[in-house]
């Protein structure tokens, strides 16, 4: 998972797209997930640290995992490899 | 009259001047100039007294006294040239002012026009050509673009209401209607678009616009061209909400590259002198669409000296033949939010404005 470079993130979850203007509020555990991918963390050691973290189904984190690109896609969120990649698989 | 021969007084740290604004009408569809003396009353470069320039006995900025030292009335652009320039000949023979910025389209071209006069004067302004203003005139955009490699909406002049059928069948629906200089809007069939006609032209008179819809993101740009080809500042805005004309209610500043060389295209391709706004759409494939270039600073202009590039300052300094470097960066994410406020004034004040045409 790759933000854009210049989308600004904080603690409490606020997330802005300085090229678009759009913000948009990400509940406390996506807000941990986009610190991790910000911080340089790649999608597998993200997925790990959540599944000893919290009480999920490897197969339910995967679902939630899709549906959380796919709304960070909808919202021109994503870096252009990321974005790409997403659309190919 | 007060003469000097140079425009700035001579002084210790920072010189008196002073400088005549237009575009007090600080209402729900507010013209600039309250907003570009906020963004003047920062400069670090003048001691200023504030003369505001008035058409309406209540435009709101008059009875700013915060930042309007005095006001006079002028006559309506369509008075002419003439009387205008009486007008400023007598308000000259009371106050030094030395830089005057208009702010209104419709007055614009009186105020080219009068450039020379006002010279000798001793009033300086730092406005575009006559040939600029034409050249990005509604009833000319699309000619515009073409002519210089810009996106523009297809358009076609409305004289009269049953050109609007042709028009539809050109464009398609919906149909955007525009007045000459303000005002618009979207229509979605015939029975609309015939009662805006009839709405538009009566306030506007004609002819009226009729432009192809463009959906997308919109965002403005506002900047300032050095008459060289340089856009010495270019900040880009989105409409976070919007009144029911349209107009900016809260707004942030963006981070785009492309908005920016575009900023700089236009400064490039036109030569443009003064400030200047672009009214874009970003389309879904992320198309930039010039839909209206204004010849002035808009009204949210405070937005930019927030932001960091304080851009009526600098056309002061460029009015008075004063460098102005290139500014660069400007706070991402800065937001104005517009708000409403009861201004109190007393009666006598009022009918001094409506009487005498100052206070």
């Amino acid at each position: 998972m790759k933000l854009k470079p210049n989308i600004a993130t904080s603690e409490a979850g606020f997330i802005f797209n300085p090229a678009t203007g759009d913000s948009f509020a990400a509940n406390p555990l996506a807000a941990d997930i986009l610190a991790r991918a910000k911080a340089g963390l790649d999608a597998a050691a993200i997925k790990a640290d959540i599944l000893e973290r919290y009480d999920v189904a490897p197969g339910q984190l995967e679902k939630d995992w899709d549906d959380l690109l796919a709304q960070l896609r909808d919202f021109n969120l994503l870096g252009e490899a990321e974005s790409e990649h997403q659309k190919v698989t | 009259m007060p003469t000097s021969p140079s425009p700035l007084p001579a002084s210790n740290t920072r010189p008196r001047l002073t400088v005549a604004v237009t575009g007090l009408n600080a209402t729900d569809s507010p013209g600039p100039g309250v907003a570009v003396i906020r963004a003047l009353r920062e400069t670090t470069d003048f001691d200023l007294r504030i003369i505001g320039l008035s058409y309406e006995a209540l435009e709101p900025g008059i009875y700013l006294r915060e930042l309007v030292d005095k006001t006079y009335q002028l006559p309506y652009p369509a008075a002419g040239t003439a009387a205008l320039l009486a007008r400023l000949a007598h308000i000259r023979e009371r106050e030094d002012v030395a830089v005057l910025i208009p702010n209104f389209d419709a007055e614009l071209f009186n105020f080219i026009k009068l450039e020379p006069e006002l010279r000798a004067l001793g009033i300086h302004t730092f406005l575009p050509t006559l040939a600029q203003l034409d050249a990005r005139d509604k009833l000319n955009l699309a000619a515009f673009g073409a002519a210089y490699g810009f996106s523009t909406p297809a358009s076609r002049p409305l004289h009269s209401a049953f050109e609007i059928t042709t028009a539809a069948e050109t464009l398609g629906w919906p149909l955007v209607l525009k007045g000459r200089y303000y005002d618009a809007a979207v229509v979605h069939s015939l029975a609309q678009a015939e009662q805006a006609f009839a709405r538009l032209s009566g306030l506007w008179g004609v002819p009226l616009i009729a432009q192809q819809f463009v959906a997308g993101q919109e965002i403005n740009i506002a900047g300032l061209g050095d008459g060289h080809g340089r856009a010495l500042s270019a900040v880009p805005m989105r409409k976070l909400t919007i009144t029911d004309r349209g107009k900016a209610w809260a707004g942030i500043t963006l981070e785009d590259e492309a908005l920016l060389a575009l900023a700089r295209r236009f400064a490039e391709a036109t030569r443009w002198r003064g400030g200047f706004e672009l009214e874009l759409i970003r389309t879904a494939a992320d198309e930039l669409v010039i839909l209206e270039i204004n010849p002035r600073f808009p009204a949210w202009i405070y937005l930019t000296a927030a932001a960091g590039q304080n851009q009526p300052a600098a056309l002061l300094r460029l009015a008075l033949g004063l460098p102005v470097t290139m500014m660069e960066g400007y706070a991402v994410g800065k937001m104005f939010v517009r708000y409403a406020w009861d201004l109190i004034t007393d009666h006598t004040e009022f009918q001094q404005v409506a009487a005498l045409g100052e206070l």
